[in-house]
């Protein structure tokens, strides 16, 4: 068994070795064909722009994007730059650089990666699936009898923040950093898709269609690892089952399906303001140009985030959308789980966490406000500020490098839920709702805590759990997302998840349970 | 300024620092020898697992006890002066005290067997005990079996402890069955499957005779009394515990096993309390013995204990019995009184229910003429504490607490519910035709 994870291990790293390799290798050739429909449907009217790429990559080959995109760039800027000298202001491209080069590497490939989409899809993905099952499938008799398996998880490197933690933290990092702000590198990616991406929605890959299919890819198979190690747990299969569900069909499947039908691409879990922006100028005219779907999308996204949310989040708290539906989430119960004792449990972090939250959260409505109004208005500028460009802020700051770079980089060394503690807008409002108005409760059970600490170890969310179950009370936190694990790790048999009354749910106490009555009496009810 | 010294970090001394904290201004001291910090001794299993780092056994960071005022030292105490009231540590200082608490905890137990004082013999009580250990069995090539000697809930978790490092190991049980002191037999054998699941040589009715040497003093292999010797390079003595009071032989403080204390904790001394492990009661009370070596009495004392120190003189009067404990998988709670086979009580009837299958069952004990209710054992099954205290207060009869088993479910949502095949077999075996009532919020949360 030992030496099929073995072998599965070694699979694994060869499949992310080639695909570590694809951004940097690969042919190139633009033909003028190509070149002269990239200018059609991207409406450019810079001559220079032209003449330069005709020049310069037409024809020519390149070995690797690196070669390519500086040659591109240059061309972009020095074009842009003659056009502005000479006031030519309708001949300025606004298209980014990265994006530009991206779109001719993407017409422009050929050679063995792009004329062999299937065998690498399967010397990449292939490899990485079947190594990766492999590597967990033996766990099934490895782990012995079913129950709580950690063992070895501090004494482990790369459970514990040791050279591996933070080879897939660097890993991580330079993934996500390269996804949002050098697409052009994941061209030879979008490859190895199109053939997935043809049948679904009739369109070649880009490189946010390989994120999402490789999100849902990862989560697929580290949801088999969940399976395996919580086969105990309903709750935790349960659970599993449903974000997966959420993520392959609603954030995957669904919106790419809509683009073939001619609608707007849309999420229909993604609520605002996790879904920041839903409210941008440019998404509510697309959606008002689309019809009666795009009025329907409308009218949905707002009352999800104003009626359908909160109602759900008074009756089952707010675990029904972080740990059972959304797709952020969904990574961090499953791709997270191995780093999840990695959250910080001190009193600062929780202050830090307040802050930060909360003016994600205030940063998100402001922002929409200041858009709804420029909407309404048909101005560009609130009070003075530029609407797009805090627009352009917010998605810089909180959309790319919070929620992603550090959202999901950091998981090996931060643990699974950085972004859902300490910035995602949509947890803030939800755990208002949870604090002051839900039925969702971590019951206490009497006075069975011996303050081991597991619960709060095993916090995902930073959340020190033994606090509160070694007074005896139940746990009301606007942070918790409702995992279970708490639940599931202790061994007392201590912690509960449940939906019960209002009354009652919030009961400090001084006295646990088991002790004298009079005494607990007298303490208690003063 | 009162000054209240406490000796002992542990829960016991811990829970009357804070509660003292509460309800008063006095000056608090704490002295410890094992810890610099307050950390939960039922963890140190989970450490050497790799469940968690040390510092994950600490319920409080260390800010917590100068914001609290209450003083920590490191020391250890050798002598008490109840006269001039005050206590001499190792290094010679002395610490003044006007009112003061014993909370020292056990010691394993050592039976003077020949060779127990061996390199790599230990108990697993103390955080030295753990570090001991981790330098002693690391791994299964420094340590190529380990023989552990006393069947109860230490016993069993240093098993866990070693097999989760792969280390072979031999355990050694005086009884018959495993626990079977406590655990009624059915409980008690399931157990015993439970423990050869996991790989462990279990050895029942087996005692260890005595300890062989080899020539660097090092324990290389225990004797026991059915003839055996068994190679190893690890001793786990777990025969149970003992109240750690030595240092307090010849204090004039009235000692038994532990320190004696009255239904207020009081010591013979005045102004001296005994609280925790360590704490022995003139008589016992209700079923309870008079020794309680469990978290949460130690807790409660502490609890009690501040009361009295602060003015609100009050009697250590502990409610239902309550534990639990986790047996390798098995999560084991446990309500009321369900005495095993040896210490039944002639008028304790059981009823006891076993899945077909998985490794579940419960046992509820009940008055064999008045039929009420009187405690139950349950493995595999998470009860509500808060439910089970109040049929007992209300001395439900046992066919009450078949009917509402359901509010009593303490499981995680989803899970498979077993109350329908426990009233079944309760039907067939008693001849009652109970139909389990729905589960009830309203019911649960009565007292909200």
């Amino acid at each position: 068994m030992k030496t099929i994870k073995n072998i599965g291990l070694v699979i694994f790293l060869i499949g992310l070795g080639i695909f570590t390799a694809l951004p940097l290798i690969g042919t190139f050739s633009l033909s003028q064909l190509d070149f002269d429909q990239l200018v059609l449907d991207n409406r450019i009217k810079s001559e220079l722009f032209i003449s330069a790429v005709e020049q310069g990559v037409v024809g020519k080959q390149f070995e690797g994007m690196q070669s390519l995109s500086p040659v591109v760039a240059n061309a972009l800027d020095e074009a842009n730059t003659q056009h502005r000298k000479n006031k030519e202001y309708k001949k300025v491209i606004y298209i980014k650089s990265h994006d530009m080069a991206a779109m001719m590497g993407k017409r422009a490939g050929t050679g063995f990666i792009a004329e062999n989409k299937g065998l690498m899809w399967f010397l990449t993905f292939g490899l990485g699936i079947l190594g990766a099952l492999l590597y967990i499938l033996p766990n099934v008799v490895l782990l012995g009898k079913k129950g709580i398996k950690n063992d070895g998880i501090y004494l482990e490197n790369a459970t514990n923040r040791g050279w591996i933690a933070w080879m897939v933290f660097v890993f991580l990092v330079s993934f996500y950093l390269l996804l949002y702000f050098r697409p052009q590198f994941a061209v030879n990616w979008t490859y190895l898709v199109d053939p997935i991406s043809m049948n679904i929605s009739g369109n070649m890959a880009g490189h946010w269609f390989v994120y999402g299919f490789m999100y849902c890819v990862v989560m697929t198979v580290m949801a088999v690892r969940m399976y395996i190690k919580y086969r105990h747990n309903v709750y935790q299969m349960v659970r599993t089952t449903s974000v997966l569900f959420f993520q392959i069909v609603f954030a995957f499947l669904i919106p790419e399906i809509m683009v073939r039908l001619q609608m707007p691409y849309y999420d229909f879990k993604n609520a605002f303001p996790l879904d920041y922006d839903f409210f941008f100028q440019w998404n509510l005219r697309s959606l008002i140009d689309s019809g009666g779907i795009g009025l329907f999308i409308l009218v949905w996204g707002t009352v999800l985030t104003l009626v359908i949310v909160p109602v759900m989040v008074y009756f089952f708290g707010k675990r029904w959308y972080c740990s059972w539906v959304c797709g952020c989430g969904g990574l961090a119960e499953t791709l997270g789980d191995p780093y999840r004792q990695h959250s910080s449990k001190t009193l600062f972090s929780w202050k830090v966490e307040r802050w930060l939250v909360h003016g994600v959260l205030v940063f998100a409505v402001g922002m929409t406000l200041m858009t709804l109004y420029s909407f309404f208005s048909e101005t560009g500028t609130v009070l003075g500020i530029k609407t797009a460009s805090v627009q352009n802020t917010y998605s810089l700051l909180i959309g790319s490098i919070f929620a992603g770079v550090i959202g999901t980089g950091f998981y090996p060394i931060f643990g699974n839920r950085v972004w859902c503690r300490f910035g995602c807008p949509l947890a803030a409002y939800l755990g208002f709702v949870q604090r002051f108005k839900s039925r969702f409760r971590i019951t206490t059970n009497g006075g069975q805590c011996i303050s081991c600490g597991n619960c709060s170890t095993y916090c995902e969310q930073g959340i020190d759990v033994r606090a509160y179950a070694q007074k005896g009370e139940n746990i009301i936190r606007s942070s918790c997302v409702g995992c279970g694990i708490c639940s599931a790790v202790c061994p007392r048999g201590v912690l509960k998840l449940e939906n019960g009354p209002e009354k009652g749910r919030i009961n400090p106490t001084e006295i646990l349970l088991g002790n004298d009555v009079d005494l607990m009496h007298l303490v208690n009810d003063k | 300024m009162e000054t209240i010294v406490i000796i002992g970090n542990g829960i016991s001394g811990v829970t009357a620092a804070r509660h003292i904290r509460k309800l008063s201004d006095k000056r608090i001291i704490i002295i410890s020898a094992e810890s610099e910090y307050f950390f939960s001794r039922t963890a140190l299993m989970y450490v050497y697992m790799g469940h968690m780092k040390f510092e994950h056994t600490q319920p409080y960071e260390n800010w917590f006890w100068k914001k609290n005022r209450i003083e920590l030292v490191h020391g250890y105490v050798t002598e008490v002066d109840h006269k001039k009231k005050q206590l001499l540590l190792k290094d010679k200082d002395t610490v003044a005290y006007d009112k003061l608490i014993i909370a020292t905890g056990s010691k394993p137990n050592r039976f003077g067997w020949p060779g127990q004082d061996l390199k790599g013999v230990q108990g697993l009580y103390s955080k030295q005990e753990l570090e001991q250990l981790e330098k002693d069995a690391p791994d299964k090539k420094t340590c190529n079996r380990a023989v552990i000697v006393g069947g109860g809930l230490i016993g069993i978790e240093l098993a866990e402890m070693l097999r989760s490092r792969d280390i072979p190991v031999t355990f050694l049980v005086r009884e018959s069955s495993f626990w079977n002191g406590v655990l009624p037999e059915g409980e008690s054998q399931m157990i015993n499957e439970h423990i050869r699941e996991h790989h462990i040589d279990l050895r029942l009715s087996t005692n260890l005779v005595e300890i062989l040497a080899d020539e660097n003093g090092r324990a290389r292999a225990v004797v026991t009394d059915t003839g055996d010797t068994i190679e190893c390079n690890l001793v786990g003595l777990t025969a149970g515990v003992t109240p750690n009071v030595d240092f307090l032989k010849g204090s004039g403080i009235e000692l038994g096993r532990g320190v004696k204390v009255n239904q207020f904790l009081e010591t013979n001394i005045h102004d001296i309390y005994g609280i925790g492990d360590c704490a022995e009661q003139h008589e016992a009370i209700g079923n309870r013995r008079p020794i309680e070596a469990v978290w949460y009495t130690g807790r409660m004392m502490g609890e009690t204990v501040a009361q009295t120190i602060c003015g609100n003189k009050i009697a250590y009067k502990p409610g239902h019995w309550f534990n639990s404990a986790k047996f390798l998988d098995i999560e084991y709670q446990t309500y009321g009184w369900v005495f095993s086979d040896n210490g039944r009580k002639d008028y304790e009837e059981h009823f006891h229910w076993r899945h077909p299958k998985e490794k579940i069952c419960i046992t509820i004990s009940y008055h064999k003429q008045s039929k009420i209710f009187l405690g139950i054992n349950t493995f595999g099954i998470r009860m509500r504490h808060e439910i089970f205290d109040q049929w007992l207060t209300e001395e439900r009869s046992v066919d009450h607490v078949m009917e509402y088993l359901k509010d009593a479910n303490f499981d995680p949502e989803f899970y498979a519910k077993y109350e329908g095949a426990i009233v079944k077999s309760y039907n067939q075996q008693f001849g009652t035709t109970i139909q389990p009532k729905k589960k009830s919020w309203k019911r649960i949360f009565i007292k909200a």
